[in-house]
């Protein structure tokens, strides 16, 4: 279906193609790189040869920084702020789009000013109360806390579900069914999209997150990978024999997730995430 | 992070299924604002005491986490205020605008607001004309669209602690630019250099963001309607002419808010400046306003100092903001 207009679009793709490899190749470098026994700055090691590479570099990053208890960490962070977004998410969602209360576009707009507050500015006194008044360093809880909620998902909860016809909520409380649930029976299930996109979302914010857990968190045995590769990148590099091709193989092991999540639901995300963030 | 959907067309809209969800109007992007619904009208829901309580955990959640917060910055940086162990009470006296006037009389943070500036202009500008550029030759029928998609997308998504790590290796002294351009390469190397840091962070964050970019402007796209492309056809305008006359107005509404968000992120800068560049160096050319936050308010114990420039900063950035705005939907069509 090309071929009627391929001769007009060669510069086109030219340029996509040029973009492309500006995109993927620090990605392609990374991977290479963390499989090399020996990194140098050389165009011929852009490409590993079957003789010099193996896993050492992995073996190297895991002594110094134990990746198991890091990725265990990232993971608990990543599931808490996932599960409170979903469940306090999909609710508030669902209220904000189909049900009555009073301060209803109060909320909304709080919802609405919030995505605008830069989070540095809440970092210093979120600091001062979860790690100093609470005591919450070094625990999950102070780490999940600021996160908990995302409130992009909550959003396109919300117009998610104001997209859905209202008679069918009505045929539902005329059948006699309670809020909670037509939630969980008629909305939950047509939502799987907004889910979908949600949980994309919620997921690739606390993984990628380095400031907020680097400040909560002192102890090695409680930082998320990406505090402690960081930890890594500054500090220990000179502990392991071939320290770039250790901290390349970190950075993998770091990326590795988040890209197979949204190469998976690749579509899905693109889509949902920037009509709702442009459309609303 | 969350990415800041200032996203109108999106408070008033009406819940009819007919409505919702369109707010584009063919003229250009996202419009509108944060209108109150009328009252009874449109919203068939109903009117139950259960909605507040669905809501009641969200919204205790915003208290927490950004009301409380908010108000303690602001209180915070009209006064004297130690760290303490907790369960001790000592006293925060009132200074007035001294906090203020520190950070306005220090020099590291006047550099780490030029910096931004350094940072904006050549990020703002490079992200506008590249994530457009991107968006129009995607926005037509071409092989392996959606693999370019995703190949534009992978950065954004991806921990940027990871990408600092390749990238200051890319760019590092005995790094692989370095060995391509040879006897071209710039001494000191680009990350220890105090003219190039900056714009090399620049560059770096462009990179990353570019991808979310282009899909918002792809989005746009779609709403520029087809026949003013077919009538600059019929008027003779060659290819850029169409893009400059079409395209370019066309999503003027996406442009403005590619500037808002990239002023956001820009004055949001930390992990760069204090991985990429090793804490904002060399000497400060590369130090951001929050990495001095966190330098002044954690490493060095004076949150008072750190609060005032906190709310310096959002100053800035909403005022910036505006600005951006104006600049951009000022241009009539």
């Amino acid at each position: 279906m090309n071929t009627r207009r391929h001769s007009t679009s060669w510069p086109k793709l030219a340029l996509l193609t040029a973009g492309a490899v500006v995109f993927l190749f620090p990605f392609a470098y990374m991977l290479s790189q963390s499989l090399s026994k020996q990194t140098t700055g050389d165009l011929g090691s852009v490409i590993p040869t079957p003789g010099s590479s193996g896993t050492q570099n992995y073996e190297a990053v895991n002594g110094a920084v134990s990746l198991g208890t890091s990725l265990v960490n990232s993971g608990v962070f990543t599931a808490g702020v996932l599960l409170c977004t979903l469940v306090i998410g999909v609710l508030a969602g669902y209220g904000l789009a189909r049900l009555h209360f009073r301060g209803r576009s109060t909320l909304f707009g709080a919802l609405l000013l919030v995505q605008t507050v830069p989070f540095q500015l809440l970092m210093l006194p979120l600091y001062v109360l979860v790690v100093r008044d609470y005591g919450l360093g070094d625990s999950y809880l102070g780490m999940i806390l600021p996160f908990a909620v995302n409130s992009t998902a909550v959003f396109l909860f919300r117009q998610f579900f104001l997209q859905l016809p209202a008679e069918l909520f009505e045929a539902a409380r005329i059948d006699g069914a309670g809020e909670l649930r037509i939630l969980w029976r008629v909305a939950l299930p047509m939502a799987r999209p907004a889910l979908l996109t949600g949980t994309l979302i919620a997921f690739i914010g606390p993984w990628n997150e380095f400031l907020w857990p680097f400040l909560v968190t002192k102890d090695a045995e409680m930082q998320p990978l990406a505090v402690s590769l960081a930890g890594f990148m500054s500090n220990l590099r000179g502990t392991v024999e071939n320290p770039t091709g250790a901290v390349m193989a970190g950075a993998c092991v770091l990326a590795v997730p988040a890209v197979v999540l949204f190469l998976l639901f690749q579509r899905h995300f693109t889509q949902t995430n920037i009509d709702s963030a442009t459309k609303g | 992070m969350s990415l800041p959907l200032i996203s109108p067309a999106s408070g008033g809209g009406s819940p009819s299924p007919g409505t919702a969800g369109r707010g584009v109007s063919p003229g250009g992007g996202p419009r509108g604002g944060l209108r109150g619904r009328p009252r009874g009208g449109g919203t068939r829901g109903a009117r139950s005491p259960l909605g507040a309580l669905f809501v009641t955990p969200y919204a205790l959640f915003l208290v927490v986490v950004f009301a409380v917060p908010l108000g303690y910055t602001v209180w915070m940086s009209f006064h004297r205020f130690y760290f303490t162990a907790p369960g001790t009470e000592v006293d925060a006296p009132w200074v007035g605008l001294r906090n203020y006037q520190d950070v306005f009389t220090d020099p590291v943070v006047l550099r780490s607001f030029l910096n931004i500036a350094v940072f904006l202009v050549i990020n703002i500008p490079l992200t506008v004309v590249l994530s457009l550029v991107l968006a129009s030759a995607l926005n037509s029928r071409v092989p392996l669209r959606s693999f370019f998609r995703a190949a534009y997308y992978l950065p954004y998504i991806t921990a940027s602690v990871a990408l600092v790590a390749v990238w200051g290796y890319l760019f590092g002294t005995d790094g692989l630019l370095n060995h391509l351009l040879g006897g071209l390469a710039p001494d000191p190397s680009w990350l220890v250099n105090s003219v190039l840091a900056m714009p090399v962070v620049a560059v770096f964050v462009t990179w990353t963001n570019l991808g979310f970019f282009v899909m918002l402007y792809l989005a746009a796209l779609q709403s520029v309607p087809r026949e003013l492309y077919e009538a600059a056809g019929v008027d003779g305008a060659g290819r850029v002419r169409t893009f400059m006359a079409v395209t370019v107005p066309g999503v003027r509404h996406a442009t403005t808010l590619v500037t808002v968000l990239a002023v956001i992120k820009g004055s949001n800068l930390f992990t760069e400046p204090y991985l990429l560049t090793g804490g904002g160096g060399p000497d400060h050319a590369s130090a951001s306003p929050v990495l001095i936050l966190y330098q002044k308010g954690i490493e060095q114990a004076h949150p008072d100092f750190a609060a005032a420039l906190g709310v310096v900063l959002v100053l800035v950035v909403v005022t910036l903001s505006l600005i951006a705005r104006r600049l951009t939907e000022r241009k009539g069509a």
